[in-house]
């Protein structure tokens, strides 16, 4: 099926939850409200003529003094019946970082979740096991935020100060020539 | 005559007057038989983290092959000699490489392999430790991304010869 039926399909079975269609070098997305995206996506995988049944990626994106609400939840997903694909996206406001979790669809939504709410801070509610998954459990602030610094922040991890202070507390005992 | 005889026992005398050292014996001053012996059987630890960890994988197989300079992969902190830190250090792994470290038996050498383990290289990002040097005394520095097997070869090279030039190492009194 073609990108642009499938998102024509999709606007026609939930009139209310989509709110626009792009598209871009024959690459369909289709924004949706975050409310019913379990319901959109669990559409997807069993409508027999549509079939989604692979999750290519989830992503987060921040879309700081770019657009009103600054953050999206991306779904891109890929037939392997039928070899076409959509791309699904969410709006997240910043006032409520909080989406259903799509891992009742797609079991491999567990880590990209986990990775999303790592980078971005987006919680996603019904998660089996909602923590950080690259960063140390004790990071603070979420990096790839558009208004986190690139270096980081001006404190250090303490993880990492502990092996600063280590490795200075030891150098006494190096060999020197 | 006027000069003061040495006697050393077993000297073999091989001509009127010409007193020689019987064979299979050799002087040597303690470094420099203990330095030729660490150097010449130097077992690197490896930390392989990233892309140089290819290249350090291909220096040690046929085609460049580390073997015949004495060089065995060993992969336990404590029969090992030398780190060979080879990839990006991030700040969460750096506490694990210190400890690899602290595990290590004296004598014990550091090479940071690439720009990454050097300097952090292009990464000035928050996750990424701006060289392994900040926590860990690095003997040698091989820079390039990844180094070329000649360049890693080059850079052990230059560890041996540190090594060879070293003092009274061995001593508990150092």
């Amino acid at each position: 099926m073609e990108p642009q039926e499938i998102a024509e399909k999709i606007k026609e079975r939930f009139p209310d939850e989509v709110i626009d269609i792009t598209s871009f070098r024959d690459q369909v997305s289709v924004i949706a409200r975050k409310e019913r995206i379990v319901d959109i996506c669990r559409y997807l995988y069993d409508d027999p003529h549509l079939h989604f049944d692979f999750l290519v990626d989830l992503c987060g994106v921040d879309y700081l003094d770019k657009k009103v609400p600054r953050f999206e939840v991306v779904y891109h997903l890929y037939s392997i019946k039928y070899r076409h694909r959509i791309r699904l996206k969410a709006q997240v406001p910043e006032d409520n970082l909080r989406i259903d979790t799509v891992t009742s669809v797609w079991a491999g939504a567990n880590w990209h979740e986990r990775e999303c709410f790592d980078m971005y801070g987006i919680v996603f509610r019904g998660h089996p096991d909602m923590r950080r998954i690259l960063m140390p459990e004790d990071w603070e602030g979420y990096p790839l935020r558009k208004d986190y610094p690139v270096t980081g922040p001006e404190k250090e991890w303490p993880g990492f100060q502990e092996v600063l202070d280590k490795a200075k507390a030891f150098r006494e005992f190096e060999w020197k020539e | 005559m006027g000069l003061i005889e040495i006697s050393v026992p077993g000297l073999v005398e091989v001509e009127e007057g010409t007193k020689v050292l019987p064979p299979n014996v050799i002087l040597t001053s303690i470094d420099k038989v203990v330095n030729w012996s660490r150097l010449s059987s130097l077992w690197p630890m490896t930390f392989g983290l990233a892309c140089c960890a290819i290249e350090m994988m291909t220096t040690g197989s046929s085609h460049y092959d580390l073997d015949r300079m004495g060089i065995i992969f060993r992969a336990s902190p404590r029969q090992a000699d030398c780190l060979i830190v080879a990839g990006t250090v991030t700040k969460k792994i750096a506490s694990v490489i210190r400890r690899v470290y602290d595990q290590m038996a004296e004598p014990r050498y550091v090479i940071a392999m690439g720009s990454c383990a050097c300097t952090g290289n292009i990464y000035n990002v928050y996750s990424v430790v701006q060289g392994v040097d900040t926590f860990l005394p690095v003997d040698v520095y091989i820079p390039g991304c990844p180094p070329r097997p000649e360049a890693f070869i080059d850079g052990i090279i230059k560890l041996q010869g540190k090594m060879r030039r070293e003092q009274f190492r061995w001593s508990h009194w150092r």
